[in-house]
C-alpha cells in the first residue's frame, strides 16, 4: 500500500491548460526516511517504519536519539508505520519515500486530525433541525428535542446524540484526486478539502 | 520558505495591466469549440475587482442592444489572453453596483484624464 506523510499548507486554485480552475489543497509531503522494515517472519506483519520532518539532533531526547542512531538515519519529528500487503524487498533502511509515488489523476485518501471546534450544540454537531421558529415558541430554536421516554426506559440511553466537544478527532477524506505533483518542492496538490488546519500532520494513502 | 507562493508563482500572470473599477476594458477570451480555438473580445466597464493571488477576479458589464451582460473573469486564467484598458473612469467607489439601476445618460462614467496616483508620485519626486 502506497502512503506518505505530510503537512497541510493550505488551499488555493490551479489552472489546467484548458483554462479550467481546480480547487486544491496544497500538502508538503515527504520525504519520509525508512527507519525499520518490519517483516511477517520477525514482527508478525509487514510494515515500514518511517520518519517525517527532520529535526536537529539536539531537539531529540536521549532515548529517541538512540533509536535514530541505531537505524543510522537522521532525527525526525514524526514516526509512523505504513502497513504493507506483503514484505517489501526493494526498500531498505535509510531509503526515502518521495511524493513522486503519486501521479496526477490518481485517487487518494487523506487522514488527519480535524479542526477542534470546542463545545457545540446538537444543531451544529449532529445536524439536528432545532425547534420551530414561530407559533408561540420561546427558547426552542436550537433545542435538541426529547432525549428519551419517561417510565420506560426512564433513563437516557447511552450514545444519545447531544451537545459536546466537536472536532479534534481523526478524520479520513476518501477518493480525492491528485491534481499536481511537484517533486522539486515536495508538494502535492489534491482536489478538494482535507481534514485539519494549516500545518497539521496528514497521511496520504493511495486509494484502491 | 513560503511554499504556497512558490506553487502559485507558477500559475500567476506577471504582465497584468493596471485597471480599476470604472475603467472601460477589452478582455480577450480564448474560446474552444470542439477542436477549433478562437479569441472573443468582451468590451465593457469594470464594475468590481475582488480577491488576491490566484483567486482574484473582476466583473465587466456591458449593455448590448438593450440587454445588460455581466461577465466575471478570473484574472489569472490562461483563457484570458489579454486585458486592454481603453479609458479610465472617474468613480468614487470600488463596487459600481449602482450602475445596474441606471440606464442611458445616467449610466455614463466621467473620464479620468490622468492617473492621480502616478502624478502625485512624480510631484513628490520633484
Amino acid at each position: 500500500m502506497k502512503a506518505i506523510f505530510g503537512k497541510k499548507i493550505g488551499m488555493s486554485r490551479i489552472f489546467t491548460e484548458e483554462g479550467e480552475s481546480l480547487p486544491v489543497t496544497v500538502i508538503q509531503a515527504g520525504p519520509c526516511q525508512v527507519l525499520q522494515v518490519k517483516t511477517a517472519d520477525k514482527d508478525g506483519y509487514s510494515a515500514l517504519k518511517v520518519g517525517y520532518e527532520e529535526l536537529e539532533e539536539s531537539h531529540v531526547n536521549k532515548p529517541m536519539g538512540g533509536v535514530f542512531e541505531k537505524a543510522g538515519v537522521k532525527a525526525h519529528r514524526y514516526l509512523r508505520e505504513i502497513r504493507l500487503d506483503s514484505d517489501s524487498e526493494d526498500i531498505n533502511v535509510g531509503d526515502y519515500i518521495n511524493v513522486d509515488i503519486f501521479k496526477p489523476g490518481e485517487k487518494v485518501h487523506v487522514s488527519g486530525i480535524s479542526k477542534g471546534l470546542g463545545f457545540q450544540g446538537g444543531v451544529r454537531r449532529h445536524g439536528f433541525g432545532g425547534g420551530p421558529k414561530t407559533h408561540g415558541q420561546s427558547d426552542r430554536l436550537r433545542a435538541p428535542g426529547s432525549i428519551g421516554q419517561s417510565s420506560y426506559p426512564s433513563r437516557v440511553l447511552k450514545g444519545t446524540r447531544m451537545a459536546g466537544r466537536m472536532g479534534n478527532e481523526k478524520v479520513t477524506t476518501t477518493n480525492l484526486t491528485v491534481a499536481k505533483v511537484d517533486p522539486e518542492n515536495n508538494l502535492l496538490c489534491i482536489m478538494g478539502s482535507v481534514p485539519g488546519k494549516r500545518n497539521s500532520f496528514v497521511k496520504i494513502t493511495g486509494a484502491k | 520558505m513560503d511554499l504556497m507562493s512558490k506553487l502559485e508563482g507558477e500559475y500567476r500572470k506577471k504582465d497584468i495591466p493596471k485597471f480599476s473599477p470604472g475603467d472601460t476594458v477589452k478582455v480577450h477570451v480564448r474560446i474552444k469549440e470542439g477542436d477549433r480555438e478562437r479569441i472573443q473580445v468582451f468590451q465593457g466597464t469594470v464594475i468590481k475587482k475582488r480577491g488576491s493571488g490566484l483567486g482574484a477576479s473582476f466583473t465587466v458589464r456591458k449593455v448590448s442592444s438593450g440587454v445588460a451582460v455581466e461577465r466575471i473573469f478570473p484574472v489569472h486564467s490562461p483563457n484570458i489572453t489579454e486585458i486592454e484598458r481603453l479609458r479610465m473612469g472617474k468613480v468614487r467607489r470600488s463596487k459600481l453596483y449602482y450602475l445596474r439601476n441606471l440606464s442611458g445618460k445616467q449610466s455614463r462614467i466621467v473620464e479620468k484624464k490622468e492617473d492621480k496616483k502616478v502624478n502625485n508620485k512624480k510631484a513628490k519626486a520633484k
